[in-house]
Formats: C-alpha cells, sequence, structure tokens
C-alpha cells in the first residue's frame, strides 16, 4: 500500500540527474568505436534480407511493396531495443556486477535521481538509433519508397516516447532481477511477443479480433501505428488515442522504476 | 567547548524482527579518528549505512555534519566521503575520469575538479596510473583511489567501512599511512574494522559494537589497561600442565581459556615467574596486552554463547 501511495508524490530528481546521463555519455564516447560496427550494420542488414529476400514472396493489398509495410515497425524496434539493453542489461550491470548504483548514492544524488538519468540515457540511445535507421532509410529512399513525407521526422519524437516507456520498464525489470538470467523472462515474455506481434511484420487485421484487444496493450502496437502513419504522412485524430496511450505509459511505467529502485537500494 | 561531526543518539536498526542496532549513543569530535569495533554481524556496517542515508533509521536521531540524515539526506551526503567496504569504481572508466566523474555528481566547476583530480592523484601516488583502466590497478591501489575519491569533494567527514580488508601488509602500510596524514590535515575519520591492530594505529577513540550494542568505549590505551591490564601470558600448555603450573597462584590470576589457549592476565611481576618456570615462549609467551585482548575478552565470550 506504502508503495502505490508513493506513486502519488513528486519524484525527488535534481541536476545530479544529468550527471548520471553524462557518466554513460561519457563511456559512450569511449566505445562507440567498437560498438558502432554492430549497431551501424543490422539495420542494413535487416532491410537487405527482410526487404529485399523476403519481401519477393510477399504480396500486399494494393501492390504496397513489404519493406514499405516493414519500415515504419523497424523504426519502432531498433529503438526499442536499444532501450532495453542500456535500462535492462546495462542497468542491472551497474546496480549489481559492478555496484556503480551504490557510489552515486553515497554522492548527494537520489535515487530518483539515478533511476531518471538513467532511463533519460536509455531514451537518448532509443532516438539516436531511430535518427540512424531515418537516415539509412533516406539513403535507400530510391531502392525502398519507404518514406512517403515530410511528416516522417516525426518519428523521432515517437523514439524519445516509447525510449522513455521502454528504459523505463527496462529498469524496473532490472530493479527486480536477482541474476542476469532473469532477463530471460523480460525477453521472452515481454520483449519478443511485441517484437513479433506488434504489427510490423504484418497487418494486426489479420490477427483474430481477441488477439488485437489484447495486442491493444503492448506499448510497441502504438508506436509502430504512428510510425506507419507519419511516414506515410497519413496525420488523423485518431492517432492522440496512440500518443495518449504512450505518454500515461512513461508516467506509469516512471513511477513504477522510481518506487522499485528505492526498494532495491534503500534498505 | 568540542564540536561533533557526528551525533547518534538511541539509534536504533530493525530489519524485520531482527534488532540490527539496537539502541546506541555515540559522538565524533571534529579531527579526531573514531572507530567502530566488532565482530561480523555487530552492527557497525549497518551503522554506517544510516550514516551515509542509504538505510533508514528505524528510530533515534544521527546528526551528521549539522543535518538530520533523515530530514537532509541530500546535504549530509554533500559534507561526507565514504569508502565502502565492497569496491565499487567504475570499471568502464580510466583512474582520472573515475574521479572526475564522481566530482561532478557534487557539483563542482570543471576547473574545481581538475585541480582536485590533480592533487588526490599525486597525495595517493596514482599520477602514474591516470589513464589506466581501473582493473589493471592492484588492490592497494583500488583502495587508495576508492579513498582519493571519497576527498574530491572535500568533505568534513571521512566514513571508511573496513579501509584495509583483504590487503596484503605493505598495501595496508601505505593506506594507514596516508589516513594518518590525513589526520594531522585535521580530516576527521569514522572508520569500521576488525583488525585490531589497525584500530591502534589509527583510532584516537573507539567504541566496541556487540549484537547491535555499546559494549564499551574509550582510547585504545585506556581500553586496554580498564580490561586487559599489563601484561598477557599466552599458555599453550595440556591441561594438566596448565594446571600444575598454575596450581598455587591460580585463584589469584585472571585466567580466560579460549580454545586451546589459555591467556593469563597481570602485572609483570605476577607473571614473569610463571613464564620463566616454562622457559620457552612457544608454549608460554609473555607479552604487553593488547586492543584484540580487550576485543576477544569482551566479545568472546558471546561467540561462544
Amino acid at each position: 500500500m506504502s508503495a502505490l501511495l508513493t506513486v502519488l508524490t513528486v519524484p525527488d530528481v535534481s541536476g545530479a540527474a544529468v550527471h548520471v546521463w553524462q557518466r554513460n555519455f561519457d563511456v559512450f564516447r569511449r566505445i562507440w568505436r567498437t560498438e558502432s560496427l554492430g549497431i551501424g550494420l543490422e539495420p542494413w542488414i535487416v532491410i537487405v534480407a527482410m526487404g529485399f529476400g523476403l519481401g519477393r514472396f510477399v504480396e500486399l493489398e494494393g501492390g504496397e511493396s513489404y519493406i514499405h509495410f516493414l519500415a515504419p515497425g523497424l523504426m519502432a524496434m531498433f529503438p526499442m531495443f536499444a532501450a532495453i539493453f542500456e535500462c535492462g542489461w546495462g542497468a542491472f550491470m551497474r546496480l549489481e556486477m559492478h555496484r556503480t548504483y551504490e557510489a552515486v548514492l553515497t554522492t548527494p544524488a537520489s535515487v530518483d535521481d539515478l533511476v531518471t538519468g538513467e532511463i533519460l540515457w536509455g531514451t537518448s540511445r532509443a532516438t539516436f538509433n531511430g535518427t540512424y535507421i531515418l537516415l539509412v532509410l533516406l539513403i535507400l529512399g530510391p531502392w525502398t519508397s519507404a518514406i512517403d513525407s515530410w511528416w516522417a521526422v516525426l518519428i523521432l519524437p515517437v523514439a524519445v516516447l516509447q525510449g522513455f516507456l521502454f528504459s523505463s520498464l527496462a529498469i524496473s525489470f532490472a530493479a527486480l532481477a536477482r541474476a542476469m538470467s532473469h532477463f530471460g523472462y523480460l525477453f521472452n515474455v515481454i520483449v519478443m511477443p511485441m517484437f513479433w506481434l506488434s504489427g510490423g511484420f504484418f497487418p494486426l487485421e489479420n490477427l483474430p479480433g481477441w488477439a488485437q484487444r489484447v495486442a491493444w496493450f503492448m506499448p510497441l502496437v502504438h508506436s509502430v501505428e504512428l510510425n506507419r502513419a507519419v511516414l506515410a504522412g497519413d496525420l488523423h485524430w485518431g492517432l492522440l488515442i496512440d500518443v495518449a496511450w504512450l505518454l500515461v505509459g512513461c508516467w506509469v511505467f516512471y513511477r513504477i522504476a522510481l518506487a522499485l529502485m528505492r526498494r532495491r537500494l534503500i534498505v | 567547548m568540542d564540536r561533533f561531526a557526528v551525533e547518534a543518539v538511541q539509534l536504533t536498526k530493525h530489519f524485520g524482527d531482527t534488532v540490527a542496532v539496537d539502541g546506541i549513543s555515540f559522538s565524533v569530535r571534529e579531527g579526531e579518528c573514531f572507530g567502530l569495533l566488532g565482530p561480523n554481524g555487530a552492527g557497525k556496517s549497518t551503522t554506517i549505512r544510516m550514516l551515509t542515508c542509504s538505510s533508514p533509521v528505524t528510530s533515534g536521531q544521527l546528526v551528521v555534519s549539522g543535518h538530520d540524515v533523515t530530514k537532509n539526506p541530500r546535504l549530509v551526503k554533500s559534507r561526507i566521503g565514504v569508502v565502502p567496504q565492497d569496491e565499487n569504481l567504475d570499471p568502464d572508466l580510466p583512474t582520472r575520469q573515475n574521479l572526475e566523474v564522481y566530482a561532478r555528481y557534487f557539483g563542482l566547476s570543471r576547473e574545481v575538479i581538475r585541480q582536485r583530480v590533480d592533487e588526490q592523484l599525486e597525495f595517493f601516488e596514482l599520477e602514474g596510473k591516470a589513464k589506466e583502466k581501473v582493473d589493471t590497478l592492484s588492490g592497494g591501489m583500488r583502495r587508495r583511489l576508492l579513498i582519493a575519491r571519497a576527498l574530491i569533494h572535500e568533505p568534513n567527514l571521512l566514513v571508511l567501512d573496513e579501509p584495509t580488508v583483504g590487503l596484503d601488509p605493505q598495501a595496508r602500510h601505505l593506506v594507514w599511512k596516508q589516513l594518518r596524514r590525513l589526520r594531522e590535515r585535521g580530516v576527521t575519520q569514522l572508520l569500521t574494522t576488525h583488525y585490531m591492530d589497525e584500530a591502534a594505529q589509527l583510532c584516537d577513540r573507539i567504541v566496541v559494537l556487540h549484537h547491535g550494542k555499546i559494549l564499551t568505549e574509550g582510547s585504545p590505551r585506556s581500553l586496554v589497561r580498564d580490561h586487559a591490564g599489563e601484561r598477557v601470558l599466552e599458555l599453550r600448555l595440556p591441561a594438566s600442565e596448565r594446571e600444575l603450573l598454575l596450581g598455587e597462584v591460580g585463584d589469584a590470576l585472571d585466567i580466560e581459556p579460549y580454545g586451546d589457549v589459555a591467556y593469563v592476565f597481570g602485572s609483570e611481576a605476577a607473571l614473569a615467574p610463571l613464564a620463566d618456570r616454562v622457559g620457552d615462549d612457544q608454549r608460554a609467551l609473555l607479552r604487553p596486552a593488547s586492543l584484540e585482548d580487550v576485543f576477544l575478552r569482551l566479545t568472546g565470550r558471546g561467540l561462544v554463547e
């Protein structure tokens, strides 16, 4: 009950949250060369394999190319993975293996500063990732024609929203996990079902009605929906429901992350 | 009048039904080195965790550098430097950046940080390792880096939880040397340890904790005088021989059997003839009483119970 009530209080966040973000940025600046090869290569491979390879066997209504259908999904999935890795595995390393969090908490930084800084970092990585894939699709534009409209730049705020949400979700999980192997649950029970069933690979309308209703509760469904609309330049009022869903999701999972991490670290 | 870096009044911590710290009161004067001693599970680390605001106080009051830990954790944490028991340097960053990134959390300017980091690297003899990753440093260097990190914001109080645990003798002595130099500079220190020689080397005043309560308190010298006396005779003799030796005088002496060794406490005059009679310091060793004797006398019985 008291855990529920803390959700109603104002988070105890100060400028130290920025320093938590900065620490991660400093580390990233040291390792980006080695990391960027993997991150940089992946979208190209996926687009070639799925778009040009698999895509030849897929026929869509109205003669839409498969890569055109797939692009909005990719732009949601890659940022999701970036956020989940950073604030799931990465956070757990810093929490449990390296005890970095314990060190940060001996400074004036609060648990809320720590969690907020980490989530902002996960959000940054997700947004960075989204930007990169947007660039890749622009470069491949002549072959994929995945981007139909200038509204496509709005996938960046979508990446921010879902980056924040998935970072919060992942760090909540890190606060509960007792061993690295527990992340199997996060991956197999939450992330992978969303990955396959979010409407990125095939239209959700192909699913039975009950499955569509279940899918509505998955955050990735709403970011894929938003991406699909902005890439096509097809903006309509119904999208506000998706935006609202993500905003509420961000706040709820953020508060859960704060509460769980306080319980984990202050005993 | 003394000013206090730490004032604890009836400080208590419960974990569920377990009482980890049971209403202890103590104060640390500014400029002194204060030791919390006790066997494992005595409540030392829990006290430290409350003091560093990472464990809520169940009841009682704890004021650190003039601020209540419950009401003002950010202020308390900005005024203390913490050296943790389990090393938590950032393995993703090199030595120098470990200090810089940590200093940033205290809101120091870039210029001040650069200057302080230089000073600390020099004081702790780590300049040559500034660019090395921390996992390439030796255990002693990592411990010195931890202490340097804790001093980066020039705290009022340095809190050290088992500062030399796991170090080899050379590395321990180097850490002790630097802690004594800090003491001379007027840095108040509060440390926990279960090494009695460490407490004797470093501390002005000590409290001995046991089962979450304070057993005794005083300077190392006065504790030795009050609880162990002047000399100790360590007897490693079979029980029959021991009784033969102590037979006539035994009742007049203060004897503490502990495992296979019997400790006899008393004056030089009383104990020297006994040692001479055995004539073998492998079997009967006469030596000055130490803090270790105090510790065993006060907490040893508890461990047997």
